[in-house]
């Protein structure tokens, strides 16, 4: 946020735009807090009187509950009470699309972890102890533990009365038997990866004197969780007030509920604050993961490089119940060909129940798993016509006009050949001087002095692809913003308010800027989020700056109309004539009029709006529609990569990006998040995955489930482009997502370059390289 | 819980005589995880951090041998800052301990005593056949690191004993550490491999990790090598060693592992990747023994 102020000045000079608006990098509001480590983030909450709750969770993946006795835990000193189904006051189920999952398990549970009863103490480490109190007496069943073989083999036992589908989709263009001179085929696997936010999940329940009940949470959308809290509670939502307080990373992981429900019915119960904190342990268990899937692919083309057709099927395991599963489906089928222009196309795609960890949003959602496998193709069938990769690519990529699997056509740029050219072009990495000893940590195995270069060789790959922007197939996606300009202090100051979710990405920061550049006023504050403000949907599929920028920016034109009338009346002149610039209001032919604080006097205007992007269609049963999704973003990522051919050890060296972003409203942000996306599919690339064996999760600790270190992560060529889309604000295009998707498949390939091993499932581990 | 606070040695021997179930924290990067996880719930915890002479190193001689000794509570940051030339192997391992806030905490008193199949400080120990100073209100006893493990983090210490100190005999020779795991820093060990050659004596010395149920040298290999080395009269003379002396040499190793399958990786690939090391290590300290490179695989800067 600038700090600066104008001095004494006359209000007919125009001599300073005003800083921090859209384009320019101002520090975020923020930013330094969290850097000194100031921060306050929803595990720091805090009451007087507060009780503190913990939640008891199944040992096992599949079981009939037989009885629960909580009569030892609630005679434990310090507990206050132990709930458990039958104490939920409203609906025992809640979901974010298809509602399935109970609150509290009652008859089954359905995987290891599933939330079983609730202790609120006067401790937290009395509620730990009381939890191992509670008695539950279980019939342990044979858990569901194989996707394709839940939605192949019909004798697989039902995890839900309604089958073990989720969501079937299939999508088909051209012909489907279509043939082809040059075929490759083959199987790809994606290991369950974790969101890994470092703050874990956490919220402060107070019970309100009107019988509701004030919950300050992190989150990634107030408003679902609102809505699935109250039915639950049996409350009016109105009753359910809900305020953000600091996210510590989100990633999709926030979006399912995880303690909204308990900590309320706790505080509700004992009628006194209860707190909530989950521990990283019980994070792994508290939150859905990234899809695993097993993926068959094969691709058709010409002599000449042309694809001819593209057919696949694809299994996504959503583990125990559906979360976002069916957007999975939706996005892994929609784009299953990656960003390439295919006349023939026949995808498949299931999203199965399971039990295993239960599996729903996370970045790059259902677009990461395809991306793997579509790539390794375009890279297997290079080889087998001995093109170049990135010339393979930029041949079949597609581009404004063209038409997508599901026959929608792109009507906006979609700069896919150019970015691979752009990415191909950056600067390599300088070669090593012979004669110059290396430092072990630029070398595979870094600081464990594994290699002195012994079985070391160098490879490049190239990786690019295509996701969706907003919510997609029908889905009525808006966001929304109120303003108030007032004057305060002599000076304008804007309050913006949205139920926007900071979790890292910079939408604070966002809306200040489009305030500025609509207002042109500097002073522009940030209300915190809650609920008393129209919804803003989730901060996910890369669309804050999108939906919560247009309503930003609609609320700030209708504050503007106002401020303009205003003027009109008190100095005569036409609105059509006025704009806002510099913290005054020009007149078109006669100059300066006002400072626009002279104009409000004691007047406070304050507008809200809400914004809607264009409608998208859900798709038919061949997977056509005329719009399923309403834009969709490119990302073309290069891997250098060191492997210790001997040791299976990687180091990524360098890895560049080039990306479209339609407008950079925060330039520094946009490489921030491509810097941190490409983080996130390094670390998918090449450790990170959550084991499981039997339904249950085996390495549920930052000990065992690696993410990517300053070591691990190399310095990164970050070319930024910007071809506006002229249906989205500013033009603005979804950064967030595409860079996470893209960077996985790059590297992968620079491995397989190095090595010459096939490498179809990621993470790629020593063994795979070796193997 | 009770949290013991002795202000000095004797006092903490005295606690822990009286308290022999306490659990001693001293950087507790080990206790507080396993507290955290509730893996632990100790009744008492003995607090060794006032104790200043645990945070002392110096320089001993044990039967003729020069040696450091050093105090359980010295950190990991000061074995690399401060002993780097005397114990090279010692501390290669210790800047493979997880980042930098962690090797200022922990102790390699504390990693004796944890007793970790996967503790990075055991194999170096090993190679240089250190010996471990255990004292209790009954007095002191020192004991060779190749008795203290006894089992998955079980040790020869009785319930009444503290770690005092550890008895590093001073390197005469090259020795290397290397650590096998999937990510570039700040990772538990998938397996580990210490060699230390001591001319003065004509021996070798190994120590392998995470590659048994307890941390164990490699005795066949350090004979093998030894014996080739003397024999070919290597130690005065040193050549070259032929492929055929490190592939032994790695086999050797490789065959001293009995791994499991976990988490972190295969039986199958820990073996692979032992005998791997073993090669490249000897490798590398043959090469610095030979004097033709000057690199021994330290890093350049801090």
């Amino acid at each position: 946020m600038s700090n600066t102020h104008a001095p004494a000045h006359r209000p007919q000079d125009l001599d300073d735009a005003i800083a921090g608006g859209v384009g320019e990098s101002p520090l975020r509001p923020d930013g330094t807090l969290k850097v000194r480590g100031d921060f306050a983030y929803s595990s720091d909450l805090w009451a007087e009187n507060m009780l503190w709750g913990a939640t008891l969770r199944s040992p096992h993946p599949s079981a009939r509950i037989r009885s629960i006795d909580i009569g030892p835990a609630l005679r434990a000193p310090g507990v206050h009470t132990v709930l458990t189904a039958a104490d939920v006051p409203g609906r025992n189920l809640y979901g974010l699309k298809d509602i399935d999952q109970p609150v509290l398990a009652e008859d089954v549970v359905r995987y290891r972890g599933e939330a079983v009863a609730l202790v609120a103490a006067d401790h937290p480490e009395t509620a730990r102890r009381a939890l191992d109190l509670v008695e539950v007496d279980y019939e342990v069943l044979e858990p569901v533990v194989d996707a394709e073989l839940a939605a192949r083999d019909e004798s697989v036992p039902k995890v839900h009365p309604g089958g073990n589908t989720v969501r079937y989709q299939p999508i088909v263009k051209g012909d489907p038997d279509a043939t082809a001179d040059v075929v490759v085929s083959g199987t790809y696997t994606v290991g369950m990866q974790d969101q890994a936010f470092l703050g874990p999940e956490s919220g402060l329940a107070i019970p309100a004197e009107d019988g509701g009940v004030d919950l300050y949470l992190a989150t990634q959308d107030l408003h679902s969780d609102r809505k699935q809290t109250a039915a639950a509670l049996d409350l009016d939502p109105e009753l359910v007030r809900m305020t953000m307080s600091g996210v510590g990373g989100a990633f999709g992981g926030r979006e399912d509920l995880s303690m909204q429900v308990h900590v309320c019915m706790l505080a509700l119960r004992t009628g006194r604050p209860v707190k909530i904190v989950y521990d990283r342990e019980e994070s792994f268990f508290g939150h859905v993961h990234r899809h695993p899937a097993r993926m068959y692919y094969e691709h058709g083309a010409t002599e000449d490089g042309d694809l001819v057709y593209v057919r696949a099927q694809l299994y996504f395991d959503g583990g125990a119940y559906a979360s976002k599963t069916p957007v999975v489906v939706g996005n892994g089928t929609t784009l299953g060909v990656g960003p390439y222009d295919v006349a023939n196309v026949s995808i498949q795609g299931w999203g199965m129940y399971t039990n295993n960890p239960p599996c729903g949003a996370m970045r790059g959602l259902g677009a990461v798993q395809p991306a793997f496998a579509y790539e390794s193709q375009m890279d297997r069938l290079a080889a087998k016509l001995g093109m170049d990769p990135v010339e393979l690519r930029v041949r079949n990529a597609i581009s404004r006009g063209d038409t997508t699997p599901t026959g929608q056509v792109l009507d906006y740029p979609a700069p896919v050949a150019e970015l691979l050219r752009r990415v191909r072009d950056l600067p390599l990495p300088e070669a090593q001087h012979p004669d110059t000893t290396p430092d072990i940590r630029d070398l595979p195995g870094g600081a464990s002095n594994t290699t002195h270069g012994e079985g070391v060789v160098r490879g490049v790959g190239y990786g690019v692809c295509i996701k969706n922007i907003c919510y997609a197939e029908g889905a009525d996606d808006f966001s929304t913003a109120r303003v108030r300009l007032q004057v305060v202090a002599g000076e304008p100051l804007a309050m913006v308010h949205t139920a926007a979710a900071e979790v890292g990405q910079g939408v604070v920061t966002v809306q200040q800027q489009i305030t500025r550049s609509e207002l042109g006023v500097e002073r522009v504050n940030i209300h915190p989020n809650d609920t008393s403000v129209g919804p803003a949907g989730s901060s996910s599929a890369s669309r804050q700056t999108y939906v919560t920028g247009g309503a930003v920016q609609a609320a700030c034109r209708a504050v503007r109309e106002r401020l303009l009338a205003l003027t009109a009346e008190r100095y005569g002149e036409p609105p059509s004539e006025l704009s806002l610039a510099g913290g005054k209001v020009v007149s078109a032919s006669s100059g300066v009029l006002a400072d626009i604080a002279e104009v409000l006097g004691s007047e406070v205007v304050e507008e809200t709006r809400e914004y809607h992007h264009r409608e998208t269609f859900p798709l038919d049963e061949q997977g056509h529609s005329e719009r399923a999704q309403v834009q969709h973003a490119f990302s073309a990522h290069r891997a250098v990569v060191d492997v210790d051919t001997e040791l299976g050890l990687i180091k990524v060296v360098q890895l560049d990006c080039s990306q479209d972003v339609g407008k950079a409203v925060n330039p520094e942000s946009v490489v921030g998040q491509i810097q941190g996306g490409s983080a996130q599919g390094l670390g998918l690339a090449v450790m990170e995955e959550i084991q499981v064996g039997e339904g249950k999760i085996r390495n549920p600790s930052f000990t065992d489930y690696l993410i990517p270190t300053i070591l691990d992560m190399p310095p990164m060529n970050v070319d930024v482009i910007e071809r506006g889309d002229p249906n989205a604000p500013y033009g603005v295009r979804g950064v967030g997502e595409p860079p996470t998707i893209s960077s996985t498949p790059a590297i992968v390939a620079a491995i397989r370059a190095a090595t010459g091993k096939e490498l179809t499932h990621v993470p790629v581990g020593p063994e795979h390289v070796i193997g | 819980m009770d949290f013991l606070r002795p202000a000095c040695w004797s006092e903490a021997l005295e606690a822990k005589a009286n308290h022999p179930d306490a659990t001693p924290v001293a950087g507790g990067t080990d206790v507080m995880v396993e507290l955290n996880f509730d893996h632990r719930r100790p009744e008492t915890l003995l607090d060794l951090t006032r104790i200043e002479q645990l945070r002392e190193w110096s320089r001993t001689e044990r039967d003729g041998v020069a040696s450091v000794r050093i105090g359980a509570g010295v950190p990991y940051s000061r074995l690399i800052d401060e002993l780097g030339t005397s114990l090279p192997g010692l501390a290669m391992a210790s800047r493979t301990v997880g980042s930098p806030q962690i090797r200022n905490r922990g102790t390699l008193g504390g990693n004796l005593a944890s007793a970790s199949p996967a503790g990075d400080g055991h194999p170096p120990l090993l190679a240089s056949n250190a010996e471990i100073e255990l004292e209790s209100v009954r007095g002191s006893r020192t004991i060779p690191i190749g008795e203290f493990f006894t089992g998955v983090k079980r040790t020869a210490m009785a319930p009444d004993e503290l770690v005092a100190a550890v008895h590093v005999p001073v390197s005469t020779g090259p020795q290397q550490f290397s650590k096998i795991g999937t990510r570039n820093a700040m990772v538990i060990a998938v397996c580990t491999f210490a060699i230390a050659l001591w001319p003065d004596r004509r021996g070798v010395g190994t120590g392998l990790g995470s590659a048994a149920p307890t941390p164990r040298p490699a005795t066949e290999a350090e004979a093998f090598l030894a014996a080739a080395l003397t024999d070919a009269d290597q130690w005065d003379d040193p050549r070259p060693l032929p492929d055929s002396i490190t592939e032994r040499f790695g086999e050797l190793v490789a065959h001293a592992a009995a791994p499991i399958d976990d988490v972190r990786g295969t039986a199958g690939y820990r073996t692979h990747a032992l005998r791997v090391l073993a090669r490249r290590t000897l490798s590398w300290a043959w090469d610095e023994y030979r004097g033709d490179t000057e690199f021994s695989g330290r890093q350049r800067c801090a």
